[in-house]
């Protein structure tokens, strides 16, 4: 059993440690291990900070040895590179960033470490969390462990990847447009992101500021919802998050979902839906009604303006948030300019990726005199439509059930050239993060091999609910016929 | 200067007055506001200077701030303003975009009316909002020779107002005028030092010449780098020359930006329209609007002092010379403090221009001074109705405050033991004829018709007798003297 404490959820390792079965230190060393073993070929993580995990995790066991206990005293998770780390190089998976050491923790950190958790490292990401794929990195792509010749999905693919690799026990991401939930269906993971406003974002290294949402990938629902918890609540830092009290996530799944009321929307079962991932969701969704839940049709008519209304808002706002990034104060510094302008266009030149460019490039331009009415306040105006979809069909349904992406993972390099192609793996966990809602992945089947997820996305700060459906499906799926994942084949 | 050209030009001047506000901490951190006198980038933190991953919140104070000079500008306060991004790169800049107001600012459409040789003239308050301060740049030669800017961060991120006024006004004495009552108002309500000096207040002009009779254009010059209101007034009446003499010449304006310099008293361009920028702004997403309520706007009102205009109208109408009062009221804690006095039972007229003149020269005199006045005002009030009894002279009243301030003895007790006042009738005679006889000049002048004689010869007695003389004994005393030589 030792030697397979890396296969554990976290609620059955923190039983585990609770019991005395084994120790933190144990357990950590156990992933560090795993990490070393299969990291070289996965490529989750920028950063392993393997001495400040075990030391944190001795101070658990001495904590818990003194009669201490904490929600997640002990455990150890990684953290996407976007989280701020103080002491600990923070990177965004950008060179523009290479060589910065915070000097803060982002208040998500902060949680997790006043819950107890032992921080393994940060994990790979597409740069400044854009892209679908994890291979925008600036340093190195990340692979799906499924197999290794697909993507993870981005841009929290390392964490997603990690997760589904074993080389944790569960990760924080961050979601602006699908970067929690994409990656955790093509890993075959649980992926959550709540709602906007319900995790502080201090410290979290902003994309696009009104649709940033940090999101938790781990391998079962339990274990999101005990994640969530310490996670969620007001914090006096960040003042778009939302003072609403936060409920006993883990306490409510008792699997009843009798009298749930399913949305289904025609605008996300159409053209460009893989069959087979179709086929999959579809079946998820009558295990849901299985169990008392009752379907019914919806419309969300404004789902199709969701891809370009999101490429105008996240990259204006992005434009303004990576302006900082100079080379005057941290990451990149360049000596040889003679003057500010020329090193600025150096470092820039250097330190941003295509990905990152181009969005600065689409940024700038929507929001330059004379086009900022015909873009930037456009898009705000469909965005208002888009929510409002939502809110008309939350008067009838409860959830809404959906796929996460239209086909399972694709190549390294299949969409690469083609940012209009990778843009479109995204284009059904847009409208969700558009309109700020809460909305989950839970893998429901497989497709040549490869995972795929069924999304459900619910109302504002109704995560219960949305944890209570997922969980209940989870228990009535079981244990899906896996393959044997490619990081685990001999 | 430009008197010929004035009947034939019309001039149009807005001013934009950015403002430091006196608050804690700073706009959207918890770093202490007032970093004067400390080491440059001392008062920082990540959200100051613009570290990856941080994020804005609202300072109340500076809310409350504005708020209030919106107030005392006669504005509206919408319900609802929200904070934008001001998108430019400059090395001062931390975040390489400013948090600032757009289009939904806290104040709008207010008035302040400036008074000139007599005459008042509105000019319109188009809005004041809230924004955040940039780092100091101060650019240096390196010990290798190389030319260098240091950065000094403390100044980013504090909490500045800009004032944006109609171009309403029409001379460089309406626009000193406006600067200068709106330093004391600002100083009035307590919200900023307004000290041009230390940067603290701030005015940039916008100015444009019209032929009269011709329909007022677009076409303005913003004229910056004024650092007092002299400056400000040299600035514009620099402009209004040089554009008309263009307009004269037939000669184009051009919309640009202009530096006032001080050494060679012009202006000079520093960046023309095709340079000028283009902001991107958009609304600061980390930022939800801001919800005014009225009764935070309300309880604001209602805890503003009475504004120096009413205060100084009351003043003369009880008869202060409208001279002293104007010089009062630039100073808020020195006319509460006179209108205590005044309420202890001086008079009015008595007590303004006593305090303005003879109380506010021992007052600065005192070493150590605090912000509190250490005299209760009710002793300057007995002071001052000695002196209005003749019990005390003018000379003597002076001497007694800088025992007041020096020992904190009540007035009549410091008189009481200085002895009484010399009024026997032959001592004074004496020193009188004394005085008349070592004075011819000043005698001759009396004869002369030179009322200022009069007040020399009394001086010479006060001095001899070391102020202890009653003036209006002594006056009818010499006058009597000098009539029946």
């Amino acid at each position: 059993m030792a030697d397979e404490l890396y296969l554990l959820t976290l609620h059955a390792a923190a039983r585990g440690l609770r019991s005395g079965t084994f120790s933190s230190v144990e357990l950590t060393r156990s992933l560090l291990d795993r990490i070393e073993s299969v990291d070289g070929r996965v490529g989750a993580y920028l950063t392993v900070t393997a001495d400040l995990a075990l030391e944190q995790a001795a101070d658990a066991d001495t904590r818990r040895a003194s009669g201490r206990d904490g929600p997640l005293l002990g455990l150890p998770i990684a953290l996407k590179d976007v989280l701020s780390t103080a002491g600990v190089q923070t990177t965004c998976a950008s060179r523009i960033l290479e060589g910065f050491i915070p000097p803060y923790d982002a208040t998500a950190v902060t949680r997790l470490k006043n819950a107890g958790a032992v921080t393994l490292g940060k994990t790979n990401m597409d740069e400044f969390a854009m892209g679908s794929s994890n291979e925008h990195s600036g340093y190195k792509p990340a692979r799906n462990p499924w197999n290794l010749d697909k993507v993870p999905g981005g841009s929290s693919g390392g964490s997603a990847a990690a997760v589904a690799a074993d080389e944790c026990l569960a990760a924080l991401g961050s979601d602006t447009g699908g970067s929690v939930r994409q990656p955790a269906a093509l890993c075959g993971c649980v992926g959550l992101k709540p709602t906007y406003g319900r995790i502080s974002r201090f410290g979290l290294i902003a994309f696009a500021s009104s649709l940033d949402q940090i999101g938790v990938l781990t391998k079962d629902v339990t274990d999101a919802a005990l994640l969530l918890g310490v996670l969620a609540g007001h914090d006096p830092r960040d003042s778009t998050s939302a003072d609403e009290p936060v409920p006993e996530y883990g306490g409510e799944l008792n699997g009843d979902i009798g009298g749930l009321r399913i949305g289904v929307a025609p605008e996300y079962f159409g053209e460009g839906l893989d069959p087979q991932v179709g086929d999959s969701v579809r079946a998820a969704i009558d295990d849901l009604r299985g169990l008392g839940a009752t379907e019914r049709e919806i419309s969300l008519p404004h789902t199709e303006y969701a891809l370009p209304t999101y490429y105008v808002i996240a990259p204006s706002e992005a434009s303004a948030n990576l302006a900082r990034y100079n080379g005057v104060k941290y990451g990149l510094s360049d000596p040889q300019a003679t003057d500010v302008d020329e090193m600025m266009a150096r470092i820039r030149g250097r330190g941003f990726g295509s990905e990152v460019k181009r969005r600065i490039m689409i940024g700038t331009f929507a929001l330059s005199s004379g086009y900022y009415d015909a873009y930037y306040v456009r898009a705000q105006k469909v965005r208002t439509l888009i929510k409002s979809d939502f809110e008309t069909a939350f008067q009838d349904v409860d959830v809404i059930a959906a796929p996460v992406v239209p086909s399972p993972a694709f190549d390294l390099g299949a969409k690469l050239d083609d940012p209009v192609a990778m843009y479109q793996s995204d284009i059904m966990t847009l409208p969700a993060s558009l309109a700020g809602l809460p909305c989950m992945s839970i893998p429901c089947g497989f497709v040549d091999g490869l995972p795929v997820g069924l999304q459900l996305i619910a109302p504002p700060f109704a995560e219960s609910r949305l944890l209570q459906a997922a969980r209940a499906y989870e228990r009535a799926r079981g244990n899906l016929p896996a393959p044997l994942k490619a990081i685990d084949a001999a | 200067m430009t008197t010929a050209s004035a009947t034939a030009y019309r001039v149009v001047i807005g001013l934009e007055t950015h403002v430091q506000l006196r608050t804690q901490s700073k706009m959207f951190c918890g770093c202490a506001a007032d970093y004067a006198n400390a080491r440059p980038n001392t008062h920082v933190c990540p959200v100051c200077l613009g570290m990856p991953g941080v994020l804005p919140v609202i300072n109340r104070e500076a809310v409350d701030h504005t708020i209030r000079t919106g107030l005392a500008l006669n504005c509206e306060i919408p319900e609802y303003a929200k904070f934008d991004r001001k998108n430019y790169a400059y090395p001062d800049l931390m975040k390489w975009y400013q948090i600032s107001q757009y289009d939904l600012p806290l104040c709008i459409n207010g008035h302040f009316d400036v008074e000139v040789d007599g005459a008042t003239t509105r000019v319109g308050i188009t809005r004041v909002h809230l924004e955040e301060d940039t780092a100091r740049l101060t650019h240096v030669t390196a010990a290798d020779g190389a030319p260098a800017s240091l950065i000094d961060v403390n100044r980013s991120g504090s909490p500045l107002m800009e004032i944006v006024s109609e171009p309403d006004i029409r001379t460089p004495a309406e626009a000193m005028a406006y600067g200068e009552k709106l330093r004391a108002l600002l100083r009035w309500i307590g919200v900023s030092t307004a000290n041009m000096e230390d940067g603290a207040l701030r005015i940039d002009a916008n100015i444009s010449v019209w032929p009269q009779g011709e329909p007022i254009g677009d076409v303005k010059v913003e004229v910056k780098n004024m650092n007092s209101f002299r400056a400000l007034g040299r600035a514009l009446a620099f402009e209004i020359e040089r554009q008309t003499g263009r307009r004269e010449r037939g000669e184009a304006i051009e919309q640009e930006t202009r530096g006032w310099d001080e050494t060679s008293g012009a202006t000079r361009s520093q960046r023309t329209k095709e340079y000028a920028h283009d902001y991107r702004y958009f609304p600061e997403p980390d930022l939800p609007p801001l919800h005014v309520t009225r009764q935070r706007v309300d309880a604001l009102r209602a805890a503003l002092p009475r504004m120096p205009d009413q205060v100084a109208a009351d003043l003369i109408q009880q008869s202060a010379p409208e001279a002293d009062v104007a010089e009062l009221v630039q100073d808020r804690p020195l006319t509460d403090y006179t209108l205590a006095v005044i309420e202890a039972g001086a008079s009015a007229g008595e007590a303004v221009t006593w305090i303005v003149h003879e109380f506010r020269r021992a007052l600065n005199a005192q070493p150590n001074r605090g912000a509190a006045i250490p005299i209760p005002p009710a002793e300057i009030a007995s002071l001052l109705t000695l002196r209005a009894k003749g019990s005390v002279s003018s000379t003597m009243a002076g001497e007694v405050l800088d025992e007041m301030f020096a020992t904190g003895k009540a007035a009549e007790d410091i008189v009481q033991a200085r002895g009484p006042q010399i009024s026997g009738q032959d001592e004074l005679l004496a020193i009188a004829r004394l005085v008349i006889q070592e004075n011819p000049q000043a005698v001759q002048d009396y004869r002369d018709g030179k009322g200022r004689a009069l007040q020399f010869l009394m001086g010479q007695v006060m001095r001899i007798t070391r102020g202890k003389a009653n003036p209006k004994a002594v006056s009818e005393l010499i006058r009597s003297e000098l009539e029946s030589a």
